[in-house]
Protein backbone atom coordinates (compact mmCIF):
# COMPACT_ATOMS: atom_id res chain seq x y z
CA UNK A 1 0.00 0.00 0.00
CA UNK A 2 1.47 3.50 -1.10
CA UNK A 3 1.18 5.81 1.49
CA UNK A 4 -1.90 7.47 2.19
CA UNK A 5 -2.09 11.35 0.81
CA UNK A 6 -4.21 13.74 1.07
CA UNK A 7 -2.53 16.08 -1.60
CA UNK A 8 -5.38 17.96 -3.82
CA UNK A 9 -8.21 16.20 -1.81
CA UNK A 10 -9.53 18.93 0.41
CA UNK A 11 -10.34 22.59 -0.12
CA UNK A 12 -10.94 25.88 2.37
CA UNK A 13 -13.71 27.61 0.80
CA UNK A 14 -14.43 29.97 3.51
CA UNK A 15 -11.91 31.89 5.29
CA UNK A 16 -12.09 35.12 7.17
CA UNK A 17 -11.05 36.93 10.36
CA UNK A 18 -13.01 38.16 13.18
CA UNK A 19 -14.42 41.91 11.55
CA UNK A 20 -12.82 43.82 13.99
CA UNK A 21 -9.00 43.72 14.95
CA UNK A 22 -6.55 44.37 17.09
CA UNK A 23 -8.48 45.86 20.83
CA UNK A 24 -11.43 44.80 21.23
CA UNK A 25 -12.88 45.40 24.56
CA UNK A 26 -16.61 44.36 24.34
CA UNK A 27 -16.15 40.50 22.79
CA UNK A 28 -15.12 37.82 24.73
CA UNK A 29 -12.71 35.21 23.74
CA UNK A 30 -15.87 32.83 22.87
CA UNK A 31 -17.47 35.66 20.90
CA UNK A 32 -14.20 36.07 18.49
CA UNK A 33 -14.46 32.31 17.85
CA UNK A 34 -18.37 32.93 16.89
CA UNK A 35 -17.79 36.39 14.94
CA UNK A 36 -14.86 34.68 12.74
CA UNK A 37 -16.96 31.60 12.35
CA UNK A 38 -19.55 33.17 10.95
CA UNK A 39 -17.84 35.58 8.90
CA UNK A 40 -16.16 32.41 7.07
CA UNK A 41 -19.23 30.66 6.80
CA UNK A 42 -20.85 33.28 5.17
CA UNK A 43 -17.72 33.52 3.00
CA UNK A 44 -18.75 30.49 1.22
CA UNK A 45 -22.37 30.77 1.83
CA UNK A 46 -23.08 27.51 4.33
CA UNK A 47 -24.89 27.58 7.40
CA UNK A 48 -24.66 25.61 10.66
CA UNK A 49 -26.68 22.86 9.26
CA UNK A 50 -23.68 21.99 6.60
CA UNK A 51 -21.01 21.83 9.33
CA UNK A 52 -20.20 18.70 10.94
CA UNK A 53 -16.24 19.03 12.00
CA UNK A 54 -15.34 21.50 14.62
CA UNK A 55 -11.26 22.17 15.40
CA UNK A 56 -10.22 24.85 17.87
CA UNK A 57 -7.16 25.48 20.01
CA UNK A 58 -9.72 26.02 23.46
CA UNK A 59 -12.53 24.26 23.45
CA UNK A 60 -14.56 22.92 20.46
CA UNK A 61 -17.30 21.75 22.36
CA UNK A 62 -17.86 24.75 23.42
CA UNK A 63 -17.59 26.58 20.39
CA UNK A 64 -19.48 23.78 18.46
CA UNK A 65 -22.53 24.38 21.32
CA UNK A 66 -22.14 28.48 20.76
CA UNK A 67 -22.82 28.09 17.06
CA UNK A 68 -25.61 25.41 17.57
CA UNK A 69 -23.26 22.81 15.77
CA UNK A 70 -23.34 18.81 15.95
CA UNK A 71 -20.21 17.69 15.44
CA UNK A 72 -19.02 14.22 14.13
CA UNK A 73 -15.70 15.33 14.12
CA UNK A 74 -13.76 17.22 17.08
CA UNK A 75 -10.25 18.07 17.14
CA UNK A 76 -9.16 19.96 20.33
CA UNK A 77 -5.75 19.79 19.57
CA UNK A 78 -3.71 22.48 21.66
CA UNK A 79 -0.36 22.61 20.70
CA UNK A 80 0.34 26.68 20.76
CA UNK A 81 0.46 28.79 17.96
CA UNK A 82 0.54 26.25 15.13
CA UNK A 83 -2.49 24.37 16.22
CA UNK A 84 -4.52 25.83 13.46
CA UNK A 85 -2.07 24.17 10.60
CA UNK A 86 -2.82 21.05 12.67
CA UNK A 87 -6.78 21.20 12.01
CA UNK A 88 -6.46 21.97 8.23
CA UNK A 89 -4.13 19.14 8.60
CA UNK A 90 -5.97 16.91 10.20
CA UNK A 91 -9.50 18.33 9.03
CA UNK A 92 -8.00 17.23 5.83
CA UNK A 93 -7.53 13.82 6.44
CA UNK A 94 -10.82 13.49 8.09
CA UNK A 95 -12.41 15.02 5.47
CA UNK A 96 -10.63 12.38 2.92
CA UNK A 97 -11.49 9.58 4.44
CA UNK A 98 -15.14 10.32 5.07
CA UNK A 99 -14.91 10.94 8.59
CA UNK A 100 -17.09 13.86 8.07
CA UNK A 101 -18.10 15.88 5.37
CA UNK A 102 -16.97 20.03 6.09
CA UNK A 103 -14.92 21.39 9.06
CA UNK A 104 -14.94 24.74 10.60
CA UNK A 105 -11.51 25.82 12.40
CA UNK A 106 -11.97 28.53 14.49
CA UNK A 107 -9.78 30.99 16.57
CA UNK A 108 -10.49 33.69 19.30
CA UNK A 109 -8.43 35.24 21.75
CA UNK A 110 -8.71 38.12 23.77
CA UNK A 111 -4.73 38.27 23.84
CA UNK A 112 -4.87 41.94 24.91
CA UNK A 113 -8.45 42.87 27.17
CA UNK A 114 -8.39 39.57 28.28
CA UNK A 115 -12.04 39.38 27.74
CA UNK A 116 -13.46 35.97 28.83
CA UNK A 117 -9.94 34.78 28.21
CA UNK A 118 -8.31 31.71 30.23
CA UNK A 119 -5.36 31.79 32.92
CA UNK A 120 -1.74 31.04 32.35
CA UNK A 121 -1.04 29.16 35.88
CA UNK A 122 1.94 28.33 36.24
CA UNK A 123 2.82 23.97 38.32
CA UNK A 124 5.94 24.10 40.51
CA UNK A 125 5.72 20.53 39.85
CA UNK A 126 5.98 20.53 35.93
CA UNK A 127 9.47 19.94 34.24
CA UNK A 128 9.61 23.43 33.32
CA UNK A 129 8.51 24.15 36.68
CA UNK A 130 11.23 22.43 38.27
CA UNK A 131 13.93 23.10 35.55
CA UNK A 132 12.91 26.59 33.99
CA UNK A 133 10.87 28.99 35.95
CA UNK A 134 13.18 29.20 38.61
CA UNK A 135 15.50 31.12 36.69
CA UNK A 136 13.31 34.06 36.13
CA UNK A 137 11.94 34.32 32.78
CA UNK A 138 8.66 36.26 32.43
CA UNK A 139 7.04 34.67 29.54
CA UNK A 140 7.79 34.20 25.95
CA UNK A 141 9.68 37.31 25.12
CA UNK A 142 12.74 35.77 28.05
CA UNK A 143 12.75 32.44 27.01
CA UNK A 144 11.84 32.21 22.84
CA UNK A 145 15.27 34.12 22.01
CA UNK A 146 17.61 32.22 24.12
CA UNK A 147 19.14 30.80 21.12
CA UNK A 148 20.03 33.49 19.56
CA UNK A 149 23.61 34.61 20.59
CA UNK A 150 24.58 31.02 20.28
CA UNK A 151 22.88 31.32 16.55
CA UNK A 152 24.84 34.48 16.10
CA UNK A 153 28.40 33.34 17.36
CA UNK A 154 27.79 30.50 14.95
CA UNK A 155 26.89 32.06 11.71
CA UNK A 156 27.85 35.68 12.42
CA UNK A 157 24.40 37.29 12.48
CA UNK A 158 24.44 41.17 13.07
CA UNK A 159 22.35 42.89 15.61
CA UNK A 160 21.49 44.94 11.84
CA UNK A 161 20.09 42.00 10.04
CA UNK A 162 17.97 40.72 13.01
CA UNK A 163 16.39 44.08 13.56
CA UNK A 164 16.57 44.41 9.66
CA UNK A 165 13.66 41.30 9.87
CA UNK A 166 11.49 43.78 11.74
CA UNK A 167 12.25 46.89 9.23
CA UNK A 168 10.88 44.56 6.09
CA UNK A 169 7.79 43.61 7.78
CA UNK A 170 6.52 46.94 8.61
CA UNK A 171 7.38 47.53 5.07
CA UNK A 172 4.36 44.96 4.03
CA UNK A 173 2.37 46.08 7.14
CA UNK A 174 2.23 49.77 5.61
CA UNK A 175 0.64 48.31 2.52
CA UNK A 176 -2.23 47.01 4.84
CA UNK A 177 -4.71 49.46 6.27
CA UNK A 178 -5.59 46.21 9.23
CA UNK A 179 -2.31 46.52 10.36
CA UNK A 180 -1.62 47.49 13.61
CA UNK A 181 1.28 49.18 13.31
CA UNK A 182 1.88 51.43 10.08
CA UNK A 183 4.46 53.41 10.58
CA UNK A 184 7.75 53.36 8.73
CA UNK A 185 10.83 52.21 10.95
CA UNK A 186 14.38 51.98 10.23
CA UNK A 187 17.19 49.41 11.78
CA UNK A 188 17.77 52.75 14.10
CA UNK A 189 15.00 52.34 15.32
CA UNK A 190 14.52 48.79 15.92
CA UNK A 191 18.11 48.41 18.13
CA UNK A 192 17.29 51.92 20.30
CA UNK A 193 14.04 50.50 20.86
CA UNK A 194 13.55 48.97 24.74
CA UNK A 195 15.86 46.48 25.13
CA UNK A 196 13.52 43.09 26.64
CA UNK A 197 15.28 40.65 26.70
CA UNK A 198 18.69 41.51 24.91
CA UNK A 199 19.44 40.68 22.35
CA UNK A 200 16.14 41.23 21.70
CA UNK A 201 14.09 44.51 21.24
CA UNK A 202 11.16 45.59 21.56
CA UNK A 203 10.52 46.02 17.93
CA UNK A 204 11.57 42.71 17.59
CA UNK A 205 8.64 41.18 19.41
CA UNK A 206 5.64 40.78 18.29
CA UNK A 207 2.68 43.00 19.33
CA UNK A 208 -0.53 41.40 21.92
CA UNK A 209 -3.35 42.21 20.38
CA UNK A 210 -7.64 40.38 20.54
CA UNK A 211 -9.07 39.01 17.25
CA UNK A 212 -9.83 35.58 15.32
CA UNK A 213 -10.41 33.60 12.37
CA UNK A 214 -11.81 30.66 11.13
CA UNK A 215 -11.85 28.33 8.29
CA UNK A 216 -14.08 26.15 6.49
CA UNK A 217 -13.01 22.93 4.78
CA UNK A 218 -14.47 20.57 2.55
CA UNK A 219 -13.58 18.09 -0.26
CA UNK A 220 -12.26 19.41 -3.70
CA UNK A 221 -15.31 17.43 -4.86
CA UNK A 222 -17.84 18.82 -3.09
CA UNK A 223 -16.00 22.43 -3.51
CA UNK A 224 -16.74 21.95 -7.28
CA UNK A 225 -20.21 21.30 -6.77
CA UNK A 226 -20.48 24.84 -4.38
CA UNK A 227 -21.52 28.70 -5.79
CA UNK A 228 -18.33 30.10 -4.30
CA UNK A 229 -17.90 34.03 -4.45
CA UNK A 230 -13.97 32.92 -4.38
CA UNK A 231 -12.21 30.08 -6.04
CA UNK A 232 -11.46 27.03 -3.21
CA UNK A 233 -7.70 27.17 -2.17
CA UNK A 234 -6.75 23.39 -2.37
CA UNK A 235 -4.51 21.70 0.26
CA UNK A 236 -1.28 20.12 -1.13
CA UNK A 237 1.17 19.21 1.28
CA UNK A 238 0.43 19.10 5.05
CA UNK A 239 3.42 18.41 7.75
CA UNK A 240 3.54 18.63 11.83
CA UNK A 241 5.95 17.85 14.21
CA UNK A 242 7.56 18.38 17.90
CA UNK A 243 10.74 18.83 19.88
CA UNK A 244 10.14 19.84 23.42
CA UNK A 245 8.41 21.63 25.84
CA UNK A 246 11.64 23.31 27.41
CA UNK A 247 13.04 25.43 25.29
CA UNK A 248 16.39 25.06 27.06
CA UNK A 249 16.41 21.44 25.94
CA UNK A 250 16.39 21.96 22.31
CA UNK A 251 18.83 19.75 20.51
CA UNK A 252 20.43 22.94 18.08
CA UNK A 253 19.88 26.36 19.79
CA UNK A 254 20.66 27.47 15.78
CA UNK A 255 17.76 25.41 13.91
CA UNK A 256 14.09 24.04 14.89
CA UNK A 257 14.02 20.05 14.43
CA UNK A 258 10.20 20.49 14.63
CA UNK A 259 10.33 22.59 11.98
CA UNK A 260 12.72 20.79 9.60
CA UNK A 261 10.39 17.70 9.93
CA UNK A 262 7.14 19.50 9.23
CA UNK A 263 8.53 21.33 6.45
CA UNK A 264 10.18 18.66 4.60
CA UNK A 265 6.64 16.59 5.50
CA UNK A 266 4.48 19.08 3.55
CA UNK A 267 6.68 19.81 0.52
CA UNK A 268 7.29 16.13 0.10
CA UNK A 269 3.61 15.32 0.02
CA UNK A 270 3.30 18.31 -2.24
CA UNK A 271 6.30 16.98 -4.31
CA UNK A 272 7.22 20.75 -4.04
CA UNK A 273 11.00 22.49 -3.30
CA UNK A 274 11.62 25.92 -1.63
CA UNK A 275 12.02 26.83 -5.40
CA UNK A 276 8.54 26.50 -6.45
CA UNK A 277 7.06 28.46 -3.78
CA UNK A 278 5.91 32.15 -4.63
CA UNK A 279 4.54 33.11 -1.26
CA UNK A 280 5.79 32.69 2.27
CA UNK A 281 4.17 32.98 5.77
CA UNK A 282 6.46 32.14 8.94
CA UNK A 283 5.30 32.43 11.71
CA UNK A 284 6.97 35.30 13.40
CA UNK A 285 6.85 35.50 17.62
CA UNK A 286 10.07 37.05 17.23
CA UNK A 287 12.65 38.39 14.93
CA UNK A 288 14.62 35.14 14.41
CA UNK A 289 11.88 33.30 13.79
CA UNK A 290 11.84 34.23 10.10
CA UNK A 291 15.32 33.37 9.78
CA UNK A 292 15.47 29.96 11.31
CA UNK A 293 12.24 29.13 9.22
CA UNK A 294 14.24 30.28 6.01
CA UNK A 295 16.57 27.93 6.61
CA UNK A 296 14.49 25.70 7.95
CA UNK A 297 12.29 24.74 5.24
CA UNK A 298 15.23 25.12 3.20
CA UNK A 299 14.70 28.09 1.22
CA UNK A 300 17.87 29.29 2.41
CA UNK A 301 21.21 27.50 3.30
CA UNK A 302 22.30 27.61 6.78
CA UNK A 303 23.41 31.12 8.48
CA UNK A 304 22.51 32.59 5.05
CA UNK A 305 18.56 33.70 6.55
CA UNK A 306 20.05 37.23 7.80
CA UNK A 307 21.88 38.48 5.11
CA UNK A 308 18.93 37.28 2.49
CA UNK A 309 16.33 39.23 4.17
CA UNK A 310 18.53 42.37 5.30
CA UNK A 311 19.30 42.37 1.19
CA UNK A 312 15.73 42.73 0.53
CA UNK A 313 14.98 39.61 -0.50
CA UNK A 314 11.28 39.13 1.40
CA UNK A 315 10.63 42.74 1.11
CA UNK A 316 8.09 44.25 -1.27
CA UNK A 317 9.06 43.59 -4.94
CA UNK A 318 11.44 41.08 -3.63
CA UNK A 319 12.09 37.33 -4.67
CA UNK A 320 10.15 35.37 -2.07
CA UNK A 321 7.14 37.98 -0.61
CA UNK A 322 7.49 37.03 3.27
CA UNK A 323 5.23 37.86 5.86
CA UNK A 324 3.36 40.13 3.42
CA UNK A 325 0.36 40.96 5.82
CA UNK A 326 2.74 42.54 8.01
CA UNK A 327 3.39 39.49 10.31
CA UNK A 328 3.27 39.13 14.03
CA UNK A 329 5.63 42.01 15.07
CA UNK A 330 3.36 44.57 13.13
CA UNK A 331 0.02 43.10 11.53
CA UNK A 332 -1.60 41.56 15.00
CA UNK A 333 -0.67 38.62 17.56
CA UNK A 334 -3.42 37.15 19.46
CA UNK A 335 -1.26 34.96 21.28
CA UNK A 336 -1.88 32.06 19.14
CA UNK A 337 -1.15 33.59 15.84
CA UNK A 338 -0.63 30.75 13.06
CA UNK A 339 -4.41 31.51 12.01
CA UNK A 340 -3.91 34.45 10.55
CA UNK A 341 -0.97 33.38 8.46
CA UNK A 342 -2.96 30.91 6.71
CA UNK A 343 -5.43 34.09 6.23
CA UNK A 344 -3.03 35.55 4.71
CA UNK A 345 -1.95 32.57 2.39
CA UNK A 346 -5.64 32.55 1.55
CA UNK A 347 -6.30 36.06 0.59
CA UNK A 348 -2.91 36.18 -1.39
CA UNK A 349 -3.84 32.85 -3.16
CA UNK A 350 -7.37 34.41 -3.55
CA UNK A 351 -5.84 37.62 -5.49
CA UNK A 352 -7.61 39.88 -2.30
CA UNK A 353 -4.96 40.42 0.02
CA UNK A 354 -4.32 44.03 0.70
CA UNK A 355 -0.91 43.70 -0.51
CA UNK A 356 -1.47 41.69 -2.82
CA UNK A 357 1.57 40.02 -4.88
CA UNK A 358 1.44 39.37 -8.16
CA UNK A 359 0.34 35.95 -9.63
CA UNK A 360 0.70 33.66 -6.99
CA UNK A 361 0.04 30.22 -7.01
CA UNK A 362 1.42 28.60 -4.69
CA UNK A 363 1.87 29.56 -0.71
CA UNK A 364 3.29 27.93 2.04
CA UNK A 365 2.09 28.60 5.47
CA UNK A 366 4.60 27.56 8.29
CA UNK A 367 3.97 27.80 12.08
CA UNK A 368 5.38 27.59 15.24
CA UNK A 369 3.89 25.89 18.84
CA UNK A 370 5.31 26.93 21.82
CA UNK A 371 9.25 27.99 21.98
CA UNK A 372 10.15 25.88 19.43
CA UNK A 373 8.10 23.74 20.79
CA UNK A 374 6.04 22.32 17.86
CA UNK A 375 4.96 23.09 14.45
CA UNK A 376 2.66 23.28 11.34
CA UNK A 377 3.36 23.56 7.98
CA UNK A 378 0.76 23.80 5.08
CA UNK A 379 1.59 23.72 1.34
CA UNK A 380 -2.30 25.84 -0.51
CA UNK A 381 -2.67 26.50 -3.74
CA UNK A 382 -5.29 27.80 -6.08
CA UNK A 383 -4.24 25.41 -9.32
CA UNK A 384 -6.70 22.92 -9.28
CA UNK A 385 -5.87 19.74 -8.83
CA UNK B 1 8.22 42.76 50.25
CA UNK B 2 8.56 41.84 47.05
CA UNK B 3 6.41 38.15 46.33
CA UNK B 4 9.05 34.84 46.69
CA UNK B 5 10.90 33.61 43.66
CA UNK B 6 9.35 30.44 41.97
CA UNK B 7 9.99 27.74 43.49
CA UNK B 8 10.48 24.05 42.26
CA UNK B 9 8.80 21.19 43.79
CA UNK B 10 9.99 17.92 43.53
CA UNK B 11 8.07 14.76 42.53
CA UNK B 12 8.74 11.18 42.72
CA UNK B 13 10.62 11.15 39.42
CA UNK B 14 13.10 14.13 40.52
CA UNK B 15 13.87 14.03 44.29
CA UNK B 16 16.91 12.63 44.31
CA UNK B 17 17.90 15.53 42.26
CA UNK B 18 17.02 17.96 44.53
CA UNK B 19 18.61 15.66 47.10
CA UNK B 20 21.87 15.70 45.58
CA UNK B 21 21.41 19.62 45.29
CA UNK B 22 20.76 19.83 49.38
CA UNK B 23 24.01 18.05 49.54
CA UNK B 24 25.79 20.71 47.78
CA UNK B 25 25.97 18.20 44.79
CA UNK B 26 25.41 17.91 41.59
CA UNK B 27 23.72 15.01 40.17
CA UNK B 28 22.31 13.38 36.91
CA UNK B 29 21.15 10.28 35.56
CA UNK B 30 23.31 8.03 33.52
CA UNK B 31 22.17 4.73 31.10
CA UNK B 32 24.78 1.97 31.74
CA UNK B 33 23.43 0.60 28.32
CA UNK B 34 23.94 3.83 26.13
CA UNK B 35 26.99 5.11 28.37
CA UNK B 36 25.77 8.18 28.61
CA UNK B 37 24.07 11.08 30.98
CA UNK B 38 21.25 12.75 30.43
CA UNK B 39 18.63 15.80 31.57
CA UNK B 40 16.21 16.19 33.15
CA UNK B 41 15.03 13.40 35.09
CA UNK B 42 13.53 10.84 34.12
CA UNK B 43 13.44 6.86 35.08
CA UNK B 44 14.65 5.40 31.97
CA UNK B 45 16.99 5.81 29.45
CA UNK B 46 15.77 8.69 26.66
CA UNK B 47 17.05 7.28 24.25
CA UNK B 48 17.21 3.28 24.53
CA UNK B 49 14.40 3.37 27.21
CA UNK B 50 16.06 0.91 29.45
CA UNK B 51 15.35 1.46 33.09
CA UNK B 52 18.80 0.84 34.12
CA UNK B 53 20.25 3.92 34.87
CA UNK B 54 21.93 5.03 38.36
CA UNK B 55 22.16 8.83 39.77
CA UNK B 56 25.96 9.72 39.40
CA UNK B 57 27.05 13.08 40.95
CA UNK B 58 28.78 15.04 38.34
CA UNK B 59 31.64 17.43 38.34
CA UNK B 60 29.58 20.32 38.30
CA UNK B 61 32.03 22.03 35.43
CA UNK B 62 30.31 23.36 32.46
CA UNK B 63 30.35 26.22 29.58
CA UNK B 64 28.16 29.02 28.89
CA UNK B 65 26.14 27.53 25.84
CA UNK B 66 23.90 30.64 25.33
CA UNK B 67 21.71 33.46 27.62
CA UNK B 68 19.51 36.22 27.38
CA UNK B 69 19.38 39.00 29.41
CA UNK B 70 15.91 39.29 30.98
CA UNK B 71 14.56 42.80 31.23
CA UNK B 72 11.55 42.23 32.73
CA UNK B 73 11.93 40.85 36.73
CA UNK B 74 10.25 37.86 37.94
CA UNK B 75 8.10 37.94 41.00
CA UNK B 76 11.49 37.98 43.68
CA UNK B 77 13.70 39.25 40.96
CA UNK B 78 13.39 42.72 40.70
CA UNK B 79 16.79 43.58 42.68
CA UNK B 80 18.57 41.77 40.32
CA UNK B 81 17.31 42.80 36.70
CA UNK B 82 18.67 42.79 34.13
CA UNK B 83 19.50 39.65 34.95
CA UNK B 84 20.81 36.15 32.47
CA UNK B 85 18.49 33.06 31.85
CA UNK B 86 21.38 31.11 30.50
CA UNK B 87 21.68 27.59 28.91
CA UNK B 88 24.65 25.62 30.75
CA UNK B 89 26.58 22.65 29.09
CA UNK B 90 27.60 20.37 31.70
CA UNK B 91 31.06 18.59 31.41
CA UNK B 92 28.98 15.18 31.24
CA UNK B 93 26.93 16.75 28.30
CA UNK B 94 23.63 17.34 29.01
CA UNK B 95 22.40 21.19 29.13
CA UNK B 96 20.44 22.52 31.61
CA UNK B 97 18.79 26.38 32.08
CA UNK B 98 20.28 28.15 35.12
CA UNK B 99 21.15 31.70 35.76
CA UNK B 100 24.80 33.28 36.59
CA UNK B 101 26.12 34.62 39.85
CA UNK B 102 29.23 36.24 40.90
CA UNK B 103 29.80 38.39 37.74
CA UNK B 104 27.48 41.40 36.58
CA UNK B 105 25.63 40.17 34.13
CA UNK B 106 26.49 42.06 31.12
CA UNK B 107 26.91 41.20 27.25
CA UNK B 108 30.56 42.05 27.98
CA UNK B 109 30.98 39.76 30.58
CA UNK B 110 29.04 37.14 29.66
CA UNK B 111 30.75 35.30 26.84
CA UNK B 112 29.79 32.18 25.10
CA UNK B 113 31.73 28.81 25.81
CA UNK B 114 33.36 30.72 28.98
CA UNK B 115 34.22 27.63 31.81
CA UNK B 116 31.27 27.65 34.67
CA UNK B 117 30.97 26.21 37.71
CA UNK B 118 27.91 25.13 40.22
CA UNK B 119 26.75 26.40 43.64
CA UNK B 120 23.83 25.97 45.31
CA UNK B 121 21.11 28.51 46.24
CA UNK B 122 18.08 28.35 49.13
CA UNK B 123 14.88 28.34 47.52
CA UNK B 124 11.34 27.57 49.62
CA UNK B 125 12.20 24.00 50.56
CA UNK B 126 15.28 23.13 47.89
CA UNK B 127 18.76 24.43 47.33
CA UNK B 128 18.39 25.36 43.93
CA UNK B 129 21.64 25.19 41.45
CA UNK B 130 23.32 27.82 39.68
CA UNK B 131 26.28 28.69 38.29
CA UNK B 132 29.29 31.13 38.98
CA UNK B 133 32.55 31.94 36.81
CA UNK B 134 34.90 28.68 36.73
CA UNK B 135 37.85 29.53 38.77
CA UNK B 136 41.47 29.77 36.57
CA UNK B 137 42.42 26.01 36.87
CA UNK B 138 45.29 25.33 39.89
CA UNK B 139 43.74 28.24 41.49
CA UNK B 140 42.13 28.03 44.74
CA UNK B 141 38.70 30.08 44.47
ZN1 LIG C 1 20.19 4.22 27.09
Amino acid sequence: MSPASVKGAVAIVGAAETTELGVIPNLSEIQLHADAARNAMADCGVGVADIDGVACAANPVGVAHYLGITPTYIDGTSVGGCSFMLHVRHAAAALASGMCEMVLVTHGQSGRSRVGAGGRGGDGASLQGQFEAPYGPTGPPTMFPIGVLRYMKEFGLTHEQLASVAVVQRQWAMGNPRAMMRDPITVDDVLSSRVIAYPIHLLECCLVTDGGGALVLTTAERARDMDLARPPVYVVGTGESSETPMVSQMEDFTTSRAFRVSGAKAFAEAGITAADVDHLMIYDAFAHLPIYGLEDLGFVGRGEAGPFIEEGNTAPGGKLPLNTNGGGLSYTHTGMYGMFAIQESVRQLRGVAPAQVEGVELSVAHGVGGMFAASGTLVLTNRKP
Amino acid sequence: MSPPKPEPRPTPETQTFWDGCANGELRLQHCGACDRYYFPPRPFCTRCLSDEVEWRPVSGRGVLHTYLINHRAAPGFEEEAPYAIAVVELEEGPRMMSNIVGIENTPENLVLDMPLEVTFEERGSVMLPLFRPAAPTGVRA
